[in-house]
């Protein structure tokens, strides 16, 4: 049974104050996300992104189109018990301190009163705010709330959790425990179907990924597989002034500086690079991904939109 | 469901207690306190007059602001500010949040009511010195005065549900000084003719009667209240909240939140 199926979700918005004009921020979406997957959901901004989940998490109506959570209608509301659920930039009472608002949350998903305060303990401690749990929300920080955030969605201990942009306000120590803890609950069994525009992330966690733009879809699939026929690029750098012949040979641009040379070749060419430094004993600084191939792939696909919807005009 | 509800009133009702909504008894009490000094200098007669007519009608109005003021921002708020993203999430209906949050306010209103009636009794006892039977009748005008907040809440709510806290407050605050002319309304729609007559009627008898629920001054005049008029406005209090409870829920049913 997949965990989610949305099925042709389609949402127009009407801007404007006096003539309504309409503005299609989804077109029909058909998608699937397996049991047990890590879903990356990647898009520029004003994508769709963000209307997908709202739709999904019933605050907005679709236009025309359904969808399946859990195998249930999606707006069936006992579904929802199963469900987590990170907005963006999300926001809480600030009247409550961080232990309030989860026990307030765990109440209304209907968690029993004697696992309450032990699933709140362990939740606070999983996203590292025990320490300020009895704090005022008024006074908690950006990154603080964003913690707070992914706290209130993963209290219920739910089956599939959606995360809007996770990372977004974390300093690089909190990215790297959100990427450990979607790790962790792909672990416990749990989907988890997350939006993103750091496509590092989603290369390193997505067991799939899907690209809308535009409000539609580009492309869906396995990292690997969406990027066989892309490479991205890499940089190395290493110490000296000397520029082997060989790297020259793999059309890589070398640019000189001080007593280090750097160049940008393709990444499918970076161990011939290496072997050419170390036949002339050249020492290596550094060997860095400049454009992941996902990223290339992303890039790609997008201009290709551009210029269709160029073409088109 | 139950639970549910009274989980959401109670965070409403803790909201308020933490934005410092109770903070208004000590004016009142200052109020209060200073008229019965005041009139039980000037004359011995009108003393009792002038602490239930001025008491009663401060614990109605200091009410009805809390309730319009509150009530106008609990949903449009939410929905502003995006707490109800992760309500809605979780398994909470639309209609149980609304009605949750209508729990929440009128629970709010009516402790703090409760302190002011005992406020209001305290200011009796220090100008006449002893409680008559007759001082019961101001029970029968707080129950009233508490079937009001009942309807400005759901009012409040109700608009709250599809415009601005600004219009809102105009809206309610309109309804409630329309209503407390009700009555007289109701006299001049008797008298007017034809299209103008159906056109006022209805005014008339869709704004909340506030008339029928504000027997302030005459039990100040000791007046005794019909068991009747109890009943009836209990009822009457009852089925207009609904109504307009009802509607914020059918209203916030099919919006999209932002
Ligand atoms: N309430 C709204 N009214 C009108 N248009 C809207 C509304 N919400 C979103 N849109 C439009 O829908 C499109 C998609 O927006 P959405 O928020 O889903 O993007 P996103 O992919 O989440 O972007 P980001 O990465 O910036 O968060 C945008 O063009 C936006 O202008
Ligand atoms: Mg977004």
């Amino acid at each position: 049974m997949p965990a989610i199926e949305i099925l042709g979700l389609e949402k127009t918005y009407f801007v404007g104050f006096w003539r309504k004009r309409p503005k299609c921020a989804l077109r029909p979406l058909h998608l699937t996300v397996e049991d047990g997957e890590i879903f990356g959901f990647l898009g520029p901004n004003g994508a769709g992104k963000t209307t997908t989940l709202k739709l999904l998490m019933g605050l907005v109506f679709p236009t025309s189109g359904s969808a399946r959570l859990l195998g249930r209608d999606w707006t069936d509301p006992e579904v929802k018990a199963q469900i987590g659920f990170l907005p963006e930039q999300p926001y809480f009472y600030d009247h409550l301190t961080a232990n309030e608002l989860l026990n307030y949350y765990a109440q209304l998903s209907g968690v029993p009163g004697k696992e309450r305060s032990r699933r709140v303990e362990s939740t606070l401690q999983r996203v590292g705010l025990t320490d300020v749990k009895g704090v005022q929300l008024r006074k908690f920080s950006k990154g603080m709330l964003q913690r707070v955030g992914i706290a209130q969605a993963i209290l219920h201990d739910p089956k599939l959790v959606f995360f809007d942009e996770p990372m977004s306000g974390l300093d690089p120590m909190g990215r790297r425990e959100v990427r450990d803890l979607m790790e962790q609950l792909k672990h416990e069994g749990k989907t988890v179907f997350f939006s993103t525009h750091i496509l590092s992330d989603a290369e390193a966690l997505c067991d799939r990924v899907a690209i809308i733009h535009q409000g539609e879809l580009r492309g869906i699939g396995a990292v690997a597989d969406l990027t066989s026929s892309v490479h991205g690029k890499v940089e190395v750098i290493w110490q000296g002034t000397h520029v082997p012949a060989s790297m020259k040979a793999l059309g890589a641009e070398c640019h000189v500086t001080g007593d280090t040379v750097r160049a940008v070749i393709d990444e499918n060419q970076q161990d011939a690079a290496i072997d050419a430094l170390r036949r002339e004993r050249l020492p290596l600084i550094a060997l860095t991904p400049v454009r992941t191939s996902l990223e290339a792939y992303f890039v790609e696909k997008l201009q290709r939109a551009e210029t269709t919807a160029g073409s088109g005009k | 469901m139950k639970a549910r509800i009274a989980h959401i009133a109670s965070n409403t009702f803790r909201e308020a207690v933490r934005d410092r909504v109770l903070y208004n008894l000590i004016a009142f009490a200052v109020l209060l306190s200073g008229a019965a000094i005041l009139v039980g200098q000037i004359s011995i007669e009108i003393e009792k007059l002038v602490v239930i007519n001025l008491g009663l009608t401060a614990v109605s109005l200091f009410g009805i602001v809390i309730a319009i003021f509150i009530g106008i921002g609990l949903v449009s708020k939410e929905i502003e500010k995006r707490t109800l993203y992760t309500v809605l999430s979780r398994p909470v209906r639309r209609w149980e949040f609304i009605v949750g949050k209508f729990c929440g306010l009128a629970g709010t209103l009516v402790v703090n009511t409760f302190f002011m009636a005992i406020g209001v009794f305290a200011a009796l006892f220090y100008v006449s010195h002893k409680f008559v039977r007759a001082d019961a009748l101001v029970l029968v005008a707080l129950y009233f005065i508490v079937l009001e907040f009942l309807i400005i809440c759901s009012l409040a709510l109700l608009f709250s549900s599809f415009s601005s806290p600004l219009l809102s407050a105009v809206f309610a605050f309109s309804l409630f000084v329309i209503g407390s002319f009700a009555e007289d309304l109701r006299g001049f729609a008797g008298m007017a003719h034809g299209f103008t007559r159906w056109l006022v009627t209805g005014a008339a008898y869709l704004v909340p009667n506030f008339s029928a629920l504000n027997v302030i001054s005459s039990i100040a005049h000791e007046q005794p209240v019909a068991a009747q008029l109890i009943w009836h406005n209990t009822l009457y209090a009852l089925f207009y909240a609904t109504m307009a409870l009802s509607g914020a829920v059918l209203i916030f049913e099919h919006r999209n939140l932002k």
